[in-house]
């Protein structure tokens, strides 16, 4: 045990059907020590902080707290013991006034038992005066901003005497004004001596905020060590998994402002797409036979700029021109009409559907036109299944196969070739090869390649850096929402894009 | 420091609509129909239907409150009319603590079911409501029995005593909803019920005592629908399995008209009284013009209660942007 460490995680292991979640991890939080913990997709964060609050046992190693071993029953009895979390989303009742919020289930009371409401609403005016807050603390939660919100969440969670706070990207949905009263409360806590555990994807908070870091990749401990000493480029480079020497001697470094010229107009624009705070004034313009990769940390509002383009999210500006077509407001029906199709990152919760067979789940999207009055030919049906099936190698024992018996590389070929039944102008594919074997992976790429090739406009994201590197004819780098940069032909190597990021 | 939120306390229009309507309505009635509807028998007649209504309703609004619904209180009260007719044989004290005891037991099945088995109030309620009906049957001997409580009974005398104008029911709802008020907004229990409805998830990482308050609200509704059923029972010097059917549906429309979400969360039991007064002031106005079946009450429920939803909706829309 550290002497000085409030919290120490020592060689912690987690197993999950197949996957080492956490491989020998270790964490010291010390007192006043705001500690980021940074990393990927899948990388560990949540399952340690599930470990640490007691959501998870740890199939190995042990936490110790105070100087002793702990396996908190789960996050109440940690907080009880003071460690508190914060949640991304805000975890309050948004229909209670603030200081009904502040003091749920601790409300103070009379002598008879009865809610003393005058002097809750004093407390809660002061407390939150602690924060540099002031607001009508009878005010109903949901009517505030978020940045209010999240604070007076935290103001809850410090309430309780907290030695450790955990806060899981507690930035995630405000405004720059919001983080900055965060990031005082956070200085806050330093000064009282009380451990912070700063998850985030926004590098610029790492090094405003925080004194180390820990970087996790694969379950992995990849890095830690102190922020003042740490390299942007590199920790970009450790996040992603690139070994930032041999990008150097490898990559290009020549940034090249000359635009692609492709011949005729773009078959799909957009233009100044914004959806405050996670995206901030996007362009994007795709030709024909063009793949148009996107880049960037997680939250950096990748998916967010596709499901704008596709109308599968709102947007507060911004217009989306597709084959000609310029509209304003977008849904996927209109989008798909406009000859786009999206092939979304979480294929389970937004793409297949597990219980049908492969034949139904590839027509679901074609069925309007394969169907004369709603009646559907069987035969014509039968026809286009067959034909992708074979030109995707969909490897199926037949189409009436239910399709959550494929792997996931086939289940995306499935999804692909739903996309593809309707013969778009250009395909958004979000993740096509994430959590999928290598064959299928470079079989998907493949594909990919062959779609553009035959005229298709492709929008790629992928947290695969080299997967965007390779297979990208030009790359928007987004950072915090925004266009940081983007590359062209020989400009587009793995360090360029960490270089963007980094910047 | 900065400076959030809006200091001055705003207009409430959710919670204001239903009194608005109210006084509109009774404004409208004497206007119209003069010392018929606005004299002291005919609101004394009112008051009195009304208490019934209101008791079922203060219940109602607790269990809404906390997300959840419950059916089974049109049941409850042909039960408990039942069993007070037929405890009355043994004395007062037993003809009110037999209904009020099997339905505390209702009460606590319907709330451990939902609480703690998680099975859907729709669907636990719902059998609470065929159940209690069956029961309420059976003991009447498939209604061919009528028990009839005798005259002379405590009860029968405190049930129908009057003071100050108003019946002895009309007394105990006011009692019971003030108790209510203090309950809801005054103590703890009271809060985690709103903070039950608003967002389970959030009052559990909270630590709140989710279950417990999901399992109170339901003994909560369905004793007051008892007390409810043994003021029936004495009024009416009888208990009847037949009576009650529907009363849960205008329970609810009552509590959703007093500007409660049907989804919990956000609510009042003062918009409650006036959604129950509303819907029985409007059913005597059409009962005083003699043309008009009282199956145009109903009519102008369902309207005011779509209406109600609708500015219900538009203004959590607002709330969200």
């Amino acid at each position: 045990m550290t002497p000085d460490a409030t919290l120490e995680v020592r060689e912690v292991r987690k197993h999950f059907a197949g996957v080492q979640a956490l491989d020998n991890v270790d964490l010291i939080l010390r007192p006043g020590e705001v500690h980021a913990l940074v990393g990927e997709n899948g990388a560990g964060k949540s399952t340690l902080i599930k470990l640490i609050t007691g959501v998870h046992r740890p199939d190995g190693g042990a936490v110790h707290y105070r100087g002793a071993p702990v396996a908190f029953s789960g996050p109440r009895e940690a907080q009880a013991a003071g460690i508190s979390t914060i949640y991304q989303e805000v975890n309050l009742v948004p229909q209670r006034s603030v200081a009904g919020n502040l003091f749920l289930g601790r409300e103070p009371v009379n002598r008879f038992g009865l809610i003393d409401r005058r002097r809750m609403h004093r407390e809660a005016r002061d407390i939150l005066a602690r924060y540099g807050i002031t607001v009508d603390v009878r005010s109903r939660l949901g009517e505030l901003g978020l940045g209010v919100q999240q604070m007076v969440a935290v103001a809850r969670a410090l309430a309780t005497d907290a030695h450790v706070v955990i806060m899981d990207e507690p930035t995630s949905s405000l405004e720059p004004r919001e983080v900055d009263l965060l990031l005082d409360v956070v200085d806050l806590l330093r000064q009282r001596q009380v451990a912070v555990l700063y998850v985030t994807h926004k590098l610029d908070e790492v090094f405003r905020a925080c004194e180390r870091v820990t970087v996790l990749r694969d379950g992995r401990l990849a890095h830690t060590g102190e922020v003042a000493a740490t390299d942007r480029l590199r920790l970009v480079a450790t996040m992603l998994g690139r070994d930032v020497d041999f990008v150097r001697r490898h990559g290009a470094t020549t940034f090249t402002d000359e635009h692609r010229t492709a011949a005729g107009p773009p078959v799909l624009r957009a233009e100044g797409l914004t959806r405050a705070p996670r995206l901030r004034d996007v362009s994007l313009d795709v030709h024909a036979g063009e793949v148009v990769g996107l880049a960037g940390l997680l939250g950096s509002g990748r998916t967010e700029t596709v499901k704008a383009v596709f109308g599968a999210a709102p947007v507060d500006a911004g217009t989306v021109t597709v084959g000609g077509l310029r509209k304003k407001r977008w849904d996927p029906a209109a989008a798909i009409r406009g000859g786009l199709a999206m092939v979304p990152e979480d294929r389970k919760a937004e793409g297949v559907i597990p219980e049908l067979s492969v034949r139904d789940n590839i027509v679901l999207a074609a069925l309007p036109r394969l169907s004369v009055a709603g009646f559907v030919s069987e035969r014509r049906r039968a026809q286009l299944v067959d034909t992708f099936v074979e030109r995707l190698r969909i490897k199926v024992a037949s189409p009436a196969q239910k399709v959550r018996e494929l792997s996931g590389g086939n289940q995306q070929k499935v999804l692909l070739a739903r996309m593809l039944c309707l013969h778009p102008k250009v395909l958004i594919l979000d993740e096509p090869t994430r959590g999928i074997d290598v064959g299928a992976k470079a079989e998907i790429q493949a594909l990919i390649d062959d779609l553009a090739e035959q005229g298709l406009g492709v929008v790629l994201i992928s947290s695969d850096l080299e997967e965007v590197v390779e297979g990208a004819d030009r790359v928007l780098v987004l950072r915090d929402g925004a266009v940081a940069g983007v590359l062209h032909g020989d400009g587009i190597t793995e360090e360029a894009v960490m270089r963007v990021i980094a910047s | 420091m900065t400076t959030f939120g809006l200091a001055v306390p705003r207009w409430r229009v959710d919670r204001a609509g239903a009194p608005i309507v109210l006084g509109l309505v009774v404004l409208a009635g004497a206007a119209v129909f003069g010392g018929s509807f606005a004299g002291g028998q005919n609101l004394g007649n009112i008051a009195l239907d009304a208490s019934y209504l209101l008791l079922i309703a203060t219940g109602m609004t607790f269990v809404i409150l906390s997300g959840g619904i419950d059916l089974s209180v049109g049941s409850l009260l042909a039960l408990s009319g039942v069993l007070t007719a037929y405890g009355a044989r043994w004395g007062t004290l037993t003809a009110v603590a037999l209904p009020l005891a099997v339905c505390a037991v209702f009460g606590v099945v319907n709330g451990l079911l939902i609480g703690r088995a998680r099975i859907a109030p729709f669907i636990v309620t719902l059998a609470a409501l065929l159940f209690a009906r069956g029961f309420a049957f059976a003991v009447a001997d498939e209604g061919n029995r009528v028990y009839i409580i005798p005259a002379g009974l405590t009860l029968t005398r405190l049930g129908q005593a009057r003071w100050l104008g108003l019946g002895a029911p009309v007394w105990l709802a006011l009692a019971v909803f003030a108790g209510g008020l203090v309950l809801l907004n005054l103590t703890r229990f009271g809060q985690a019920t709103f903070a039950v409805g608003d967002n389970q998830e959030a009052a559990e990482l909270m630590g709140l005592p989710v279950a417990r308050v999901r399992v109170l609200v339901y003994v909560i509704s369905a004793v007051l629908t008892g007390v409810a059923g043994v003021l029936v029972a004495a009024q009416t010097q009888s208990g009847l399995p037949t009576i009650g059917e529907g009363r849960e549906l205008e329970a609810i429309a009552a509590v959703v008209i007093g500007g409660t979400l049907l989804s919990g969360g956000a609510g009042s039991l003062s918009g409650t009284l006036a959604g129950v007064l509303l819907l029985k002031v409007i059913q005597n106005l059409i009962n005083q013009v003699g043309t008009l079946t009282a199956y145009y009450q109903q009519v102008v429920s369902g309207t005011f209660l779509v209406v109600v939803v609708l500015i219900q909706l538009r203004l959590a829309r607002r709330r969200r942007v």
